[in-house]
């Protein structure tokens, strides 16, 4: 029978089918951050437990650490913030009473988990990934089957080695077609959100596929499977090819020798075949897609650049118009009618969705030659990693950003949800290249608008948000 | 973990679609260690005026007075009725966490989202996914009775109203059991110790570099 890719990853993980429809399946990988984890690690001390496979498991700090070279001089000590100080010196003590491999604060290696486990070659095609954190689906980009966990769950992975589970549907989210200039992955990935809702993939493995995304970098796959769960899917798949297993050579965790030749051989599998079935399709021309930005409250509150923002006594659903009118007034939109006509505060361009180099380089090509708008507050870049902050330095792309008018930081998750200093103001606006733009994300109050970082740093130029297509005209 | 058989208690509507873990449960509160103590700060975007800090007191902060569960009629609530895609967002298990600490047993909605629905099961707390209508219909009877209670029963997989209308709901037979009897999920599987051995033997014959050493 014809399998999809999905279906393919499922079956190579399965340790024991139950009547029931419950399945014990096998994980590969497990990253471990310092928020997800600590109550994790007290349950095996409390039950006298120890990892099931120690060697299955990186862990690295970041959603606490701070950014600026000041604090991360001294590591751990350099955190202000004493509730992070411990959060962060829990990790380090867990992985090493456990014997869990760490990047600390202070090694080149550690950034965004989602950053690292693919950067590492930790995360490679055909495994099952797990963290507890829902920007795992980042993974399936590599046509890994990974998908976020909870605490209890991190515990089990831990433990036992095995998530218990229940398959997912398959749905297939097809972009064919060519992307316009300046249209990244991140426009893809908040076209479709906008198509199918912020719950539309509830309770499906999502597969993107079709010409478009098969043109994408590896960096823009990840971006793209990154943001499946805002679409309501736990897992974001895309089929292997040549650009998955270039990418994946040679990083210190891949396999070598002949485990490489045999890894490759099996790779080549790792595609949905020709007459698979899928219980759902939705196929965008991605030739339509324009750059895009969320105006509102939820990642399905997105729009083109050119288009107005829609209006809540226009939608005909009440649980829409109330949702809009609450969104509305918690983005103060009264009085405006296009994005252009929203006066910024802060640019921030990181996060696992888009902090990668490709990333950086985007951003800087805009920003080259140009100043930061004198209305802003501040505009950050943050890495994703160490080691993306070293290849940026070499690049030059620092001096092009802080040339600019933006600062250069440290890397973490930063004010992608603001667990650090990095944070919004009360009722400031934010360009930002991160994935959620809920009540409260960047900071109380905040309020956030989702881009790409070339359009974020097209909004960090002129001030408010503009087609970077016209910005770069000029 | 705390089993689940039959809850009744004083039920309140969240009148708000897509309400996401950053909502229930705001960041930074999430430096905790500990699993408990998160109650306190259950909605604070929504229930407090002011900015929530960690370790703050809670009890002498503004209040917003529209938010449900600051009303009179709701104090003591424990099911909470809720809108489609209830706990999207991040993966923090804090969430449930968050509403078990303050009192929650049961939410009621249309949908939820997969991780949030999943970790409620971990945590004694049990989500029911009702029909669009039938949610609609508890909204209306909650907010015109006050002092109105909802009957969870799980064996039976039903909510009971005061006036006696049942609704049936779905359940995965798995998930029950556990719930049910209040079972460890971790300590089952390490029952099937021999299998996941099984399994490791076989795949490291077919897949040998997903088991080697990683380099440092």
């Amino acid at each position: 029978m014809a399998k999809t890719l999905y279906d393919k990853l499922w079956d190579s993980h399965l340790v024991q089918q139950r009547d029931d429809g419950s399945a014990l399946i096998y994980i590969d990988l497990q990253l471990l951050h310092e928020v997800t984890s600590p109550q994790a690690f007290e349950g095996l001390r409390l039950h006298g437990r120890k990892p099931w496979r120690l060697t299955s498991s990186l862990a690295t700090p970041d959603h606490n650490v701070p950014t600026t070279v000041e604090e991360r001089k001294s590591g751990v000590n350099g955190i202000a913030d004493p509730v992070s100080k411990i959060q962060v010196t829990t990790l380090d003590d867990n992985c090493d009473e456990f014997g869990i491999t760490e990047f600390k604060m202070t090694d080149i290696r550690q950034g965004i988990v989602h950053v690292v486990g693919p950067e590492q070659g930790a995360t490679i095609p055909g495994m099952t990934v797990v963290c507890g954190d829902s920007h795992t689906s980042t993974h399936g980009a590599f046509g890994a089957l990974a998908h976020g966990i909870g605490t209890s769950e991190v515990e089990h992975v831990l433990a036992t080695q095995c998530l218990v589970q229940k398959k997912m549907r398959n749905m297939l989210v097809r972009v064919d077609g060519e992307l316009s200039p300046y249209v990244t992955a991140k426009d893809v990935v908040l076209a479709i959100i906008g198509e199918i809702g912020t719950a539309g993939g509830t309770g499906y493995a999502i597969e993107f596929g079709g010409s478009a995304i098969a043109s994408l970098s590896m960096e823009g796959r990840m971006t793209v499977c990154n943001m499946a769960i805002e679409a309501g899917a736990r897992v974001g798949l895309i089929a292997v090819d040549q650009t998955t297993i270039d990418y994946v050579k040679d990083r210190p965790y891949a396999p070598k020798g002949a485990h490489w030749d045999m890894a490759v051989e099996a790779w080549k599998d790792l595609v949905s075949d020709k007459d698979a079935e899928f219980d759902e399709v939705v196929v965008l021309n991605g030739a339509d897609i324009k750059p895009q930005v969320t105006w509102g409250t939820s990642p399905e509150m997105v729009i083109a650049i050119d288009q107005d923002i829609p209006r809540p006594e226009d939608q005909a659903d009440a649980v829409t118009r109330d949702g809009y009118a609450r969104a509305w007034k918690y983005m103060g939109l009264e009085g405006k009618k296009t994005l252009a006509d929203i006066t910024l505060d802060r640019v921030f361009i990181g996060s696992c969705t888009n902090s990668r180099i490709e990333d950086l380089r985007a951003a800087a090509e805009v920003v080259k030659g140009r100043k930061v708008a004198d209305t802003l507050t501040q505009a950050i870049v943050v890495p994703g990693s160490g080691l993306v902050k070293e290849q940026a330095e070499k690049e030059g792309l620092d001096k092009i950003f802080t040339e600019a008018g933006l600062e250069w930081r440290e890397p973490g998750c930063s004010m992608c949800l603001a667990m650090n200093a990095d944070k919004l103001g009360h009722g400031e606006h934010c360009a930002s290249t991160s994935n959620r733009n809920f009540e409260g994300r960047q900071g109380f109050g905040g309020r956030t608008h989702l881009v790409s970082p070339a359009m974020a740093a097209a909004a960090a130029i002129a001030g408010h948000f503009v087609d970077v297509n016209e910005l770069v005209k000029h | 973990m705390r089993p689940f058989t039959t809850h009744t208690g004083i039920a309140a509507p969240l009148d708000l679609a897509n309400v996401d873990t950053d909502m229930i449960i705001p960041k930074q509160f999430l430096k905790s260690i500990k699993r408990t103590g998160f109650g306190k700060n259950l909605f604070d975007e929504l229930r407090y005026e002011d900015e929530g800090q960690p370790d703050q007191e809670c009890t002498g902060r503004p209040l917003r007075k529209d938010f449900v569960l600051n009303q009179d009629r709701y104090q003591g609530t424990s099911v909470l009725l809720a809108r489609s895609n209830f706990g999207c967002g991040s993966s923090r298990e804090h969430a449930p966490w968050a509403l078990d600490d303050f009192g929650i047993r049961s939410v009621i909605a249309p949908s939820f989202a997969d991780i949030f629905y999943n970790n409620c099961f971990k945590n004694g707390l049990l989500p029911i996914v009702l029909k669009e209508e039938e949610v609609d219909q508890l909204f209306e009877e909650v907010e015109a009775n006050e002092g109105y209670e909802l009957t969870v029963d799980l064996e039976n997989q039903t909510v009971k109203t005061p006036s006696g209308t049942e609704f049936s709901f779905q359940v995965d037979a798995f998930r029950k059991h556990c719930l049910l009897n209040g079972l460890d999920d971790i300590g089952l599987t390490l029952q099937q110790a021999d299998a996941i051995h099984a399994y490791e033997e076989k795949r490291i014959q077919t897949a040998p570099w997903l088991f080697e050493a990683r380099a440092l």
